[in-house]
């Protein structure tokens, strides 16, 4: 008796479009819908293809080409200098890729907003190091973060609605910083800083979120609850996730993209990138 | 329950003795103008010189506040508030000399044989648009200034350098004659002011309460923007920009909003310190006056309110007592001034006041 | 006197040449004022070289070398004085001195000289006193009455590049003075001819001027270069140790006039590595007590130097007066190198030139050759790292700092001899400087040295256009649109942003 092969699996083809409501509004003059919802009839939210980034010759980023499924939970792993931060960077406007095309959902080029635009559009980002306004409260910061009228003059009269107030209080309770909610964001654990700076991604309430090393200087039990955190906000928004962590990779994630030396070496769940060959190479040297 | 730290912390260091002192202290300086009003000899009476004094130290008072907005707040700090000072002093200036010599042209103008008004000076006779010109030229300038520095995101050192190199070239503008305000010697010898006499006791007495009145507003305004949102945000950027960035805030917005607000405010000071003291010339622009308001904010103590007030005050008493005293020891004094106050006093006197409290 | 009588004595005079210098001197002394003109007019038409050791001591204010009464002289005498010692100089069998001797009389020689200076341009061997003389003639020859020699004259001034032949032949075509039509067209191509020369000359003095200014700036900012890109400190006292410079300079001079009047042509080798010394040794100690409990607080750092800047102009104002002091160039630094006819560059500002650049070279292999510039560049890069390394941060901060400040002492020596020296010297310098750094970028001392040269000659060729101050302004402007475009500099490097 033969044993059949099974067809490797392609992640991409398990992500179905799901939405196809607006396929015919182009054809019909309608135009593209923008901002609230992020046109994303092909399933995808994010969308990199061919990204080159290089610093005086330095190749950071290698024609690199990476899709984000709606609701999708992705980990990017790679050895040092495989061109994580950078890849970030390219995706929040920080640094412009040199060519290469980054959308958006369907609609916005990445290539061409300023940082504050993407911002505004949808997608959030953790910092490696936790970054937090550390002259304000928690509450303050969390106050920031909230997803409103952004401008100068709608700061200037800007007043907390009990609904707003309600919202943070529950997010407050999500990250387990009820209690310090009056204290000053410089005084928190390093640990808390973290949840402090996810909480605030959570206010924006964005689309897409970026995570740079989310449980570096936590502890197991906090690890544990972050990786619970994640999977529950997956479905709802989609995840990008730098982690050196692989336990708490394994833990959260049903797919995985490795980097090396500024490309993809190697897409899959977790089992089928660790079983690679290549893989094996880069991170063990063999 | 969402009022910034700052407001808290000074709530609870005793906020009935900040409302005491500032009340008694606001009393005071009400009942001044109307004590300079006392016929001459009385045993009350205080004298036009203490009068000038004091409000020229409220205007300084007031560019402190000023700058303590952008710095304290934001982050940002000028070495070139003194720019806009000059500028809002020197637009009530021509005002002023236009008063002064009635249908003709001012005097420095006849000096250098100029037959008629170069085209910038057209409708300062009015109060009104002097009035504008006091709110829009500095306004103006620090929206362009501003508009190119945030959007190239110069900010810290270079920020500062920039101010400055800004300061020093207007003052060097302003010492030539060919620009037409009146070169070294700057204006003055004005006569009056919408009519009444400019050194009439009565005049000064209204210019004071008038001072009194702008540096109560301006205070009232920083207490509602440090309270507002708008002063949060001003914090989260100078303490982390690029995260209020990726916040969705545009900092450029806020950084220009506050630092065009805090231009306006110096040079509506300058405006009341011009026919107080009844000259202005270019030497107010010079890098030395900016810095020294610098030193003002961080004496008594940036990031409040209260604290360039205080610092305004301390320096400048300290100033006038020096020059008189001991006139070349007064540079010895301001250097030290600066040094010890960033190695000792980073968060100037306010701060120790409130560890004290705390204690 | 009668006049006649006067005219007789002179021409009885004139025919004892033997007899004359002693006579000569006498009734020299005795004659009126207008009497002395016309006999010094007289002397110059008619050179005499007996006359030459009286007209010499006249110069000097003398009657004879060993006199010692001293003559009072009016201008116009003055100048008559020296046009007839030159008219006898011309005699003289040293070229050197018959080329002085010609260009001064191309400013001053009467046309009572002509038919002296004829004789003298017709044998004259020397080929450059040869034209210096036919210059003169040139000038004396305007006025003549033959329109021939008129436009023979107004050509050849065309063919010189000489300040003077401009001025000359401006005045010769002012309304009313040349009738002649052909020697007005003449001299009008010839005016233009001279103006094309004096241009050329005119923008290379202000390209040179330029690259003056910019090795003063390049001292200037090479220390706060050192000090802001790799300490990360802003020095506003940074100036007062231009000014210690220059001051330790003129205090070497002192002492040197004092105890070594015999070395005097020296005192700026000598003050070199005084002030060095001095601004490094002042350096060293502010770095030591204040700046060191800054480091991370750049803000706060600019106030404290500023404060330090106060207290050492006021410090050296009580100690040396707010006038400015006299620095004196020693004789091989003044004077200067003649190029064109209206291009005269200083020595001393050619000497400066090269040695900002000699000190910019010392510089580069002091911190890319030696362990303190590799300590300095591994402390720059990563503080915490050097220090695990067993690099001892704060003696190379101390070291560096110290070397910031030696380099602006250098330069206040450099700044001394081509400036004023005064208690606000360091000021007008710093905010230069400054956008100096600013332009070049950070801790790069290629950026420093073409941003100094860049903005030196840049203020120098706008200076005369739109006059000093707009050109300054005009400047900062540029600068805040160039950081639009490259906010990092002119030299930056590119990498991953670091938060």
């Amino acid at each position: 008796m033969r044993a059949i092969p099974l067809p490797p699996v392609h992640p991409e083809f398990m992500l179905e479009p799901i939405l196809d409501a607006g396929s015919g509004r182009d054809a019909i003059g309608l135009g593209q819908r923008r901002g609230e919802g992020l046109d994303v009839r092909h399933g995808t939210v994010l969308t990199l293809e061919d990204i080159n980034v290089s610093f005086d010759g330095f190749k950071a980023l290698n024609s690199l080409n990476l899709y984000i499924g709606v609701g999708e939970l992705r980990c990017i792993i790679g050895p040092n200098g495989a061109g994580k931060t950078t890849l970030m960077d390219v995706i929040t406007g920080k640094t412009r890729p040199t060519s290469g095309k980054a959308w958006f959902g369907d609609t916005l080029d990445l290539t061409r907003m300023s940082e504050v635009q993407i911002a505004q559009a949808g997608i959030g980002r953790k910092f490696q190091k936790p970054t937090v306004f550390e002259a304000l409260s928690v509450f303050e910061n969390l106050e920031l973060a909230q997803k409103a009228d952004k401008s100068v003059l709608a700061s200037l009269v800007a007043r907390l609605s009990g609904e707003q107030r309600d919202r943070i209080d529950e997010i407050l309770q999500t990250i387990r910083l009820s209690g310090s909610a009056q204290r000053q964001a410089g005084l928190l654990s390093h640990g808390q800083k973290q949840f402090l700076e996810i909480g605030m991604l959570l206010m924006q309430d964005p689309q897409l979120l970026l995570l740079d090393e989310p449980v570096a200087g936590m502890t197991d039990a906090e690890t544990e609850f972050t990786a619970e955190l994640f999977k529950s906000l997956a479905g709802k928004h989609s995840l990008m996730v730098v982690e050196h962590d692989m336990g708490f990779v394994g833990s959260i994630a049903d797919h995985v993209t490795v980097l090396h030396q500024g490309g993809v070496l190697a897409e899959g769940s977790l089992e089928q990138v660790q079983a690679d060959d290549r893989v094996i190479e880069v991170y063990l040297g063999r | 329950m969402n009022q910034p730290l700052l407001v808290t912390a000074s709530q609870k260091a005793g906020p009935r003795w900040t409302l005491a002192i500032g009340a008694v202290v606001l009393l005071v300086l009400l009942a001044l103008p109307l004590l300079s009003l006392l016929p001459a000899g009385h045993s009350l009476q205080v004298s036009a010189y203490t009068l000038t004094l004091v409000g020229k130290i409220l205007c300084y008072a007031i560019v402190a506040l000023a700058l303590d907005l952008v710095w304290g707040y934001a982050g940002l700090l000028s070495l070139g508030h003194g720019l806009f000072f000059a500028i809002g002093g020197y637009a009530m200036g021509m005002y002023l000399m236009r008063e002064a010599s009635g249908d003709g042209l001012p005097a420095f103008m006849t000096f250098l044989s100029w037959s008629e008004l170069p085209w910038y000076w057209v409708g300062t006779q009015h109060f009104a648009w002097a009035l504008c010109l006091v709110v829009l030229a500095p306004g103006l300038l620090a929206l362009v200034f501003g508009f190119f520095a945030f959007r190239s995101r110069i900010k810290g050192v270079y920020f500062s350098i920039m101010t400055q190199a800004l300061t020093f070239a207007g003052m060097l503008l302003f010492f030539r004659n060919e620009t037409g305000f009146g070169g070294n010697n700057g204006f003055t010898h004005f006569r009056s002011i919408l009519g009444f006499e400019i050194t009439a006791q009565s005049t000064r007495a209204v210019l004071f309460l008038l001072t009194v009145a702008l540096l109560v507003a301006s205070l009232y305004l920083g207490w509602r923007l440090a309270r507002s949102k708008f002063g949060r945000v001003l914090t989260a950027l100078r303490d982390a920009e690029n995260r209020l960035m990726f916040c969705g805030y545009d900092p450029r917005g806020f950084k220009l909003f506050v630092w065009v607000l805090s231009a306006v405010l110096c040079g509506l000071a300058g405006a009341l310190y011009v026919p107080q003291v009844g000259i202005i010339n270019p030497s107010e622009m010079s890098p030395t006056n900016s810095i020294e308001a610098a030193v003002w904010v961080a004496l008594g103590g940036r990031g409040t309110l209260i604290g360039p007030l205080l610092g305004a005050g301390l320096v400048n008493g300290m100033k006038s007592w020096f020059t008189v005293a001991f006139p070349e020891y007064w540079l010895f004094c301001l250097g030290a001034l600066f040094i010890l106050v960033t190695l000792y006093l980073p968060r100037g006197v306010v701060g120790l006041l409130k560890k004290r409290g705390e204690q | 006197m009668p006049k006649a009588l006067q005219r007789l004595f002179l021409g009885l005079l004139l025919l004892l040449p033997l007899a004359a210098q002693a006579a000569d001197a006498d009734y020299f002394i005795a004659a009126k004022a207008n009497e002395q003109a016309r006999l010094l007019q007289d002397w110059a038409a008619q050179p005499d070289p007996a006359r030459l050791e009286l007209l010499s001591s006249l110069q000097q204010g003398r009657i004879a070398p060993d006199d010692t009464r001293n003559l009072r002289l009016n201008n116009r005498l003055r100048g008559l004085v020296d046009n007839a010692l030159a008219s006898h100089q011309l005699l003289s069998a040293d070229a050197e001195v018959r080329l002085a001797a010609a260009q001064q009389l191309q400013k001053s020689a009467q046309p009572a000289q002509v038919a002296f200076l004829d004789r003298r341009f017709a044998s004259e061997a020397d080929a450059a006193v040869h034209a210096a003389l036919g210059l003169a003639l040139a000038n004396l020859q305007l006025v003549d009455s033959d329109p021939a020699v008129r436009l023979a004259a107004v050509r050849l001034l065309g063919e010189t590049g000489d300040p003077m032949a401009r001025t000359r032949l401006q005045a010769l075509l002012e309304p009313g003075v040349e009738s002649n039509a052909g020697v007005r067209t003449a001299a009008e191509t010839s005016l233009a001819q001279v103006k094309r020369k004096l241009l050329f000359g005119e923008l290379l003095g202000q390209a040179f001027s330029g690259l003056s200014l910019g090795s003063i700036l390049l001292l200037a900012a090479l220390g706060l270069a050192i000090t802001f890109g790799l300490l990360g400190v802003i020095n506003m006292a940074h100036g007062e140790m231009l000014m210690l410079g220059a001051y330790a300079t003129y205090v070497v001079q002192i002492l040197v006039q004092r105890y070594a009047p015999g070395a005097i042509e020296f005192y700026p080798l000598i003050a070199l590595p005084v002030a060095f010394a001095v601004s490094a040794g002042v350096g060293m100690l502010l770095e030591r007590t204040v700046i060191r409990h800054l480091y991370g607080r750049p803000l706060e750092t600019l106030l404290a130097t500023w404060g330090i800047s106060l207290i050492l102009i006021q410090a050296i104002r009580l100690l040396f007066g707010a006038q400015n002091v006299e620095v004196a160039n020693p004789a091989w630094l003044s004077g200067g190198l003649q190029v064109l006819p209206n291009l005269v560059l200083p020595y001393s500002r050619l000497v400066i030139i090269a040695f900002a650049l000699f000190v910019v070279l010392l510089t580069w292999l002091l911190l890319n050759r030696t362990r303190l510039g590799l300590n300095v560049r591994a402390v720059t890069q990563n503080r915490n790292m050097a220090a695990c390394c067993g690099v001892p941060t704060g003696r190379v901060d101390m070291l560096a700092f110290g070397l910031g400040s030696g380099i602006a002492g250098l330069g206040g020596v450099a700044l001394s001899q081509i400036g004023n020296v005064g208690p606000d010297l360091g000021q007008s310098y710093i905010i230069d400087s400054f956008l100096v750094v600013v332009l070049g970028g950070v801790g790069q001392l290629a950026g420093s040295l073409w941003a100094a040269f860049g903005l030196g000659i840049a203020n120098k060729l706008l200076e005369p256009q739109i006059g000093a101050v707009l050109g300054k302004i005009l400047i900062l402007a540029l600068i805040i649109l160039f950081i639009q475009k490259r906010p990092q500099g002119l030299f930056a490097l590119k990498g991953r942003v670091i938060d």
